[in-house]
């Protein structure tokens, strides 16, 4: 299996270099072909890797594959620890990365970047393939910065656009600010396990719980509330949990199948990945859990309602992001780690769809994402339109489609927590399934139906977009529609994670929802019981209302609700703090420090003027050297006298 | 058979002879020239190879040595010999001259004779300076070192050379003439100029920070620490590219290399005692550095601030395992934190020379250092672009280069002495990225910002083996640093179970 878990990894590597660097050579359908079979290698391995744990009952493997350095008494190794866990990630991970990798050959069609762009996304495979199966630190932090680099390299993709550089630097600084924090988690880890591999960490985690550290002088810190806050704030920023979401609706710039699979899918699931992957040291800190667990409601409610007043689609899309990393953050806070990665799983495959159908729109609507300019779509692109509904409505959480499955187990968790945060979560994940309904449908019905606002020439051309986009978006559909259904009772509450996930039995809230299922159905059945049911149902119909029946609701209800839009609409103000006071700021700083420090003080203080001084000096003393014996005479004398009455005076 | 032939001497003078032989052919036939000097230095570099290939790793002792009186009557010798600490760093003088020489084909047509052999007679005394094991041998390569950089400035250099050169030359003069005085303070209290018997050499408190201080100006002015750092830009500047890949790449390795050479294992107790202030001023130059790398307008002196930046985790390093055997009476974290200054010295040097390499390029092309007069690059030289990119990414420390290594290390051993110490190291990973990433949205990114931009070409075949080459080191090098950090071991181990124990 060791073989086999090496090629997973290696093939997408192996398909980014010659895409990359021998594109010159293998031509364009060379690029493609070469990325995606490579992809589809690694695919149909992961299914093989799932086979062998799941129904195999195959032990997890935990190896190493060589020894990166040994430095201070500490193997730096880079290994791969695959369990159920790691087989459910790489096998979605590879399947959407499949189907963007054949989205992206209609999409890009004619694009000079074409080659390029495979070559990254292949590599970006290959990183985050690297980041979800290792089995320790170091590589886990390998794979976090290769996913954001290339996630920097593909926002920044059109480079000739200013606001796609901006975008592209933003989301790598904005990220650097996590791993900051994040490098600082694992150097504490380092420092009280000795070790970076999950599993000795995982072994060492009682014993370490009870140590303290003194980080401010008098105040005494739990060592491993300390290192989960830090590795947590890494995940704030890479899952784009306030106040580092910042970057994500920025990263809209890059071409849409990235964001499908970067900036929906995968990239940003891994800040989710990595606290369950932790959770046996998550678990020793309640104080930990609880920050993430009041993180994750508030993003989840609050940057869903920033979503209702975009105008570009694929912004909508992208707050939604934000808000369900949210949902999926709760959940982890909540102990409810496994109904993280459920939602992780069901978001990728329906997050994935709603943006490659968004893109269907786009390139139907000759690159213009302003929903303003979009209606009545749905009679020419009945293959999109479809899809989009499936995804429109399991993101609504609709049973029995997969999102109501996943965001039921969620809203079910938190509240059933126990931790002093609780409570204002749950009413927040709760609230976010109406502000959802709402983002969502008003989206749907403006680019689906009502009046044709788009152009003539742009109507004209309307049409389907080709089948190398549409299979894709079937592709999704399928498990968009059906996943949640039949994984739910394995992935929650038939211990599918096994010993990958570890709760205590104090927070265990999967086990306490898990006496109310009764299966998957009788839960869809039950759903209209419960008050998420009918606030989706509710957000739904008063879009259909607003922006079907009566359009010109719209503009009352934004003017009656004037206040509220306005703060809306700049986004609760995070990015002009970050650039008017954080970016303005340093470099303000740093401009004092160059104009005072080195060039007034070091160089005109010290260096120019100490030249000066030795010039003045020599100026002085050149003055004593006149030639005139009798001046000399009487230097010696005074000298000797003076040399005399110190041996005299000792 | 292997070690009888002196490796050391045939890598310090064969390009010192190789040089006069330049020099000698003249500027009439500078094709010539070029072709000897490229063969000189490709041999050196061969020549120092079976350092690493013959290297014992299992010892701290001297290795390759060399043991020869040469001025008896004084007790001075031609001694020289390597361990873990000094032969990557001669590794690295070697191949990076390979490719300053190749570089310097095309773009040096004035006096090209004198310029190869300047570079050549450079290297050679540069080893020497890393082999040098008697302190005189030592003092008269760290000198000499300094007129072949003089000259490259002062002749090949930029518009305000003079001042450059001028203000170069009094900084590190300066600082080595009371090293001088301290290597002679210690020939008289052991009657030897045996850098190793002066390690082993008692000293009294006193003794020892005055020699500290006569060390620390030497060696700080070359690193070059905050704040006697303010030669550098200028210097950086003036120079030709070469120039500057020398200087970033090796010299001011030297300095950090003078601080483990001699204050450490000399002055233990004076280094123990005045540990706070190196750290101190080690996280300024990485703190305040690159804040003031952020807003500089020319990419050359972006780069050299960056440069005092990243030798601030060096010096770091270096004085922090004191603290960190304190507090955990474990060698292991003091290990790790020297070990990360090593690899992050030998890669500073691929990263700083490929950058500044990076810059030539493009002011050769455009006669301009100002990051204003550039702007969507990428268009004309995407070949260019992507190796600037790959080494801006290694500037700003990202795993898989060798930028990462060890940044990653050092702040992984500081936190065990404070955390504090690595709270403000780690910083760097969000102003390195900003100013690096910032200047290559400037200049690389972007639409083509003029017809200047609009005209350029990308790499030709010479400059495009000069990067790459240096693009496989740093990756080699941050995706399997083993084999450099295996070689170190015994040496760091040795000199930390030395500064451990007190010579009070």
């Amino acid at each position: 299996m060791e073989n086999i878990y090496l090629a997973i990894v290696l093939a997408p590597l192996a398909g980014a270099v010659i895409a990359g660097l021998f594109g010159r050579w293998v031509g364009r359908s060379g690029a493609h072909w070469v990325a995606t079979l490579s992809v589809a290698v690694s695919f149909l391995l992961s299914l093989l890797v799932l086979k062998h744990v799941l129904f195999d009952g195959a032990p997890p493997f935990d190896g190493s594959i060589y020894t990166w350095m040994v430095a201070g008494g500490i193997h730096f190794e880079i290994g791969f620890l695959v369990d159920r866990l790691t087989a459910l990630m790489i096998t979605v991970v590879t399947f959407v990365s499949l189907a963007v990798h054949i989205y992206t050959i209609g999409y890009l069609r004619g694009d000079p970047g074409y080659k390029r762009f495979f070559s990254y996304i292949a590599l970006f495979t290959f990183a985050m393939l690297m980041l979800v199966m290792a089995n320790n630190f170091l590589q886990l932090f390998f794979g976090w910065e290769g996913v954001g680099l290339v996630s920097y390299l593909l926002i920044g993709f059109w480079y000739e656009r200013e606001s796609a550089n901006f975008a592209a630097l933003k989301a790598f600084l904005v990220n650097r600010v996590g791993d900051f924090a994040f490098v600082l988690g694992i150097a504490l880890v380092v420092m009280y396990f000795n070790t970076l591999n999950y599993e000795s960490v995982f072994r060492a985690a009682p014993l370490v719980a009870d140590l303290s550290i003194h980080v401010i002088p008098g105040t005494s810190w739990s060592v491993v509330t300390l290192i989960c806050l830090l590795l947590f704030v890494g995940a704030t920023a890479k899952s784009a949990q306030i106040p580092l979401h910042v970057w994500l609706p920025d990263s809209m710039e890059g071409p849409t199948p990235i964001s499908a699979l970067i900036h929906a899918a995968t990239m940003v699931t891994a800040g989710i990945f990595m606290v369950a992957r932790l959770s046996p040291l998550f678990e020793h800190s309640a104080t930990a859990l609880n920050v993430v667990l009041v993180l994750g409601g508030a993003t989840a409610f609050f940057m869903g309602l920033v979503g209702i007043v975009q105008t570009d689609i694929k912004r909508v899309i992208a707050y939604s992001t934000i808000s369900q990393l949210g949902y999926m953050t709760a959940a982890l806070g909540a102990s409810a780690y496994a109904a993280a990665i459920f939602h992780l799983m069901t978001h990728a495959f329906f997050k994935a769809l709603l943006f490659l159908g968004a893109g269907s729109v786009i390139i139907a609507m000759h690159h213009d994402q302003d929903m303003r300019n979009m209606g009545g779509l749905r009679k020419y692109m009945p293959i999109t339109y479809i899809t989009f509904l499936i995804g429109a409505l399991a993101l609504c959480g609709i049973p029995p489609f997969a999102g109501f499955f996943s965001k039921d187990s969620i809203i079910a968790a938190v509240q059933a927590s126990q931790l002093p945060g609780a409570e204002f979560a749950y009413y927040c994940v709760l609230g976010g399934v109406f502000v959802t309904a709402l983002y969502t449908f008003r989206m749907f019905f403006l680019v689906f139906h009502g009046k044709e606002r788009m152009d003539e020439p742009t109507r004209k051309h309307l049409r389907e977009s080709p089948a190398v986009i549409t299979i894709p978006l079937i592709m999704l559909a399928i498990p968009s529609a059906l996943v949640g259904w039949f994984t739910i009772k394995p992935i929650l509450f038939g211990n599918y994670f096994g010993n990958s996930i570890q709760v205590l039995p104090a927070h265990d809230v999967l086990a306490k929802v898990g006496r109310e299922f009764h299966g998957a159905g009788a839960m869809a059945g039950d759903s209209i019981h419960t008050p998420a049911f009918w606030l989706a149902v509710g957000g739904i119909f008063l879009m259909w209302v607003v922006y079907w029946l009566r359009p010109a609701l719209a503009g009352v209800l934004r003017r009656a609700l004037a206040p509220l839009y306005y703060v809306l609409e700049h986004k609760y103000w995070f990015d002009d703090f970050n650039e008017k006071v954080v970016a303005a700021g340093g470099r303000g700083v740093g401009r004092a420090l160059w104009r005072i420090g080195d060039v007034r003080l070091i160089d005109g203080l010290m260096v120019n003027g100490s030249a000066w001084l030795v010039g003045r000096w020599a100026s002085v003393s050149r003055r004593i050297q006149t030639g005139f014996l009798y001046h000399y005479a009487f230097t010696m004398l005074v000298g000797l006298l003076l040399l005399l009455s110190w041996f005299v005076i000792r | 058979m292997f070690y009888h032939i002196p490796w050391l001497s045939l890598a310090i003078w064969t390009p010192i002879v190789g040089g006069v032989l330049v020099l000698l052919s003249g500027d009439k036939a500078p094709d010539g020239a070029r072709r000897i000097a490229v063969l000189f230095a490709l041999v050196t570099f061969l020549l120092t190879l079976p350092l690493y290939i013959g290297f014992d790793v299992t010892t701290a002792q001297m290795q390759f040595r060399e043991h020869l009186p040469w001025i008896p009557a004084f007790n001075i010798y031609y001694s020289l010999g390597v361990d873990g600490i000094s032969m990557p760093l001669i590794l690295l003088t070697s191949f990076m001259t390979v490719l300053v020489v190749i570089v310097g084909w095309v773009s040096i047509q004035k006096r090209v004779a004198q310029y190869m052999a300047a570079f050549l007679i450079m290297e050679g005394v540069i080893i020497g300076v890393f082999s040098a094991l008697d302190a005189i041998l030592f003092y008269v390569f760290w000198e000499s070192m300094l007129i072949p950089m003089f000259l490259i400035i002062g002749i090949w250099g930029g518009p305000r050379r003079v001042y450059a050169t001028i203000k170069f030359f009094l900084y590190t003069f300066l600082g080595s003439v009371l090293m001088l005085v301290a290597l002679i303070y210690l020939h008289f209290r052991s009657g030897s100029f045996s850098i190793l018997d002066f390690q082993t050499l008692k000293l009294t408190m006193n003794e020892q920070l005055l020699i500290f201080i006569a060390f620390l100006l030497a060696f700080a002015v070359k690193v070059p620490m905050w704040p006697v750092h303010t030669w550098l830009p200028d210097a950086h500047v003036e120079a030709p590219t070469g120039g500057s890949v020398i200087l970033a790449a090796i010299m001011l390795k030297i300095g950090a290399y003078g601080f483990l050479r001699f204050s450490l294992p000399i002055t233990p107790d004076a280094s123990h005692r005045l540990a706070w202030l190196m750290i101190a001023l080690s996280l300024v130059a990485v703190v305040y550095i690159s804040l003031v790398a952020m807003v500089q307008k020319d990419m050359k002196k972006l780069i050299a601030y960056s440069s005092i930046a990243h030798m601030g985790f060096v010096t770091l390093a270096f004085f922090i395992p004191f603290a960190i055997y304190a507090s955990t009476k474990s060698l292991n974290g003091a290990v790790l934190a020297v070990e990360g200054g090593i690899v992050q010295m030998v890669s500073h040097g691929f990263i700083s020379g490929a950058l500044f390499l990076s810059v030539g390029v493009l002011y050769e092309r455009m006669h301009s250092r100002a990051i204003a007069d550039y702007g969507g690059v990428v268009n004309r030289m995407p070949v260019f672009a992507a190796l600037a990119v790959f080494f801006a990414m290694a500037n700003s420390g990202l795993p898989g280069t060798s930028g990462f290594v060890g940044e990653f290390m050092i702040i992984l051993a500081s936190v065990r002495a404070d955390i504090w110490y690595a709270v403000l190291l780690a910083t760097a990973l969000v102003t390195g990225a900003a100013y690096t990433l910032w200047m290559v949205k400037r200049v690389i990114f972007g639409a083509v910002a003029n017809e200047r931009v609009d005209a350029l070409q990308d790499l030709d075949g010479r400059e495009f083996l000069v990067l790459g080459l240096l693009a496989v080191a740093v990756l080699a090098l941050g995706v399997w640093p083993a084999p450099l950090i295996d070689v170190t071991h015994m040496s760091v181990q040795n000199l930390l179970s030395h500064i451990m124990i007190s010579k009070l």
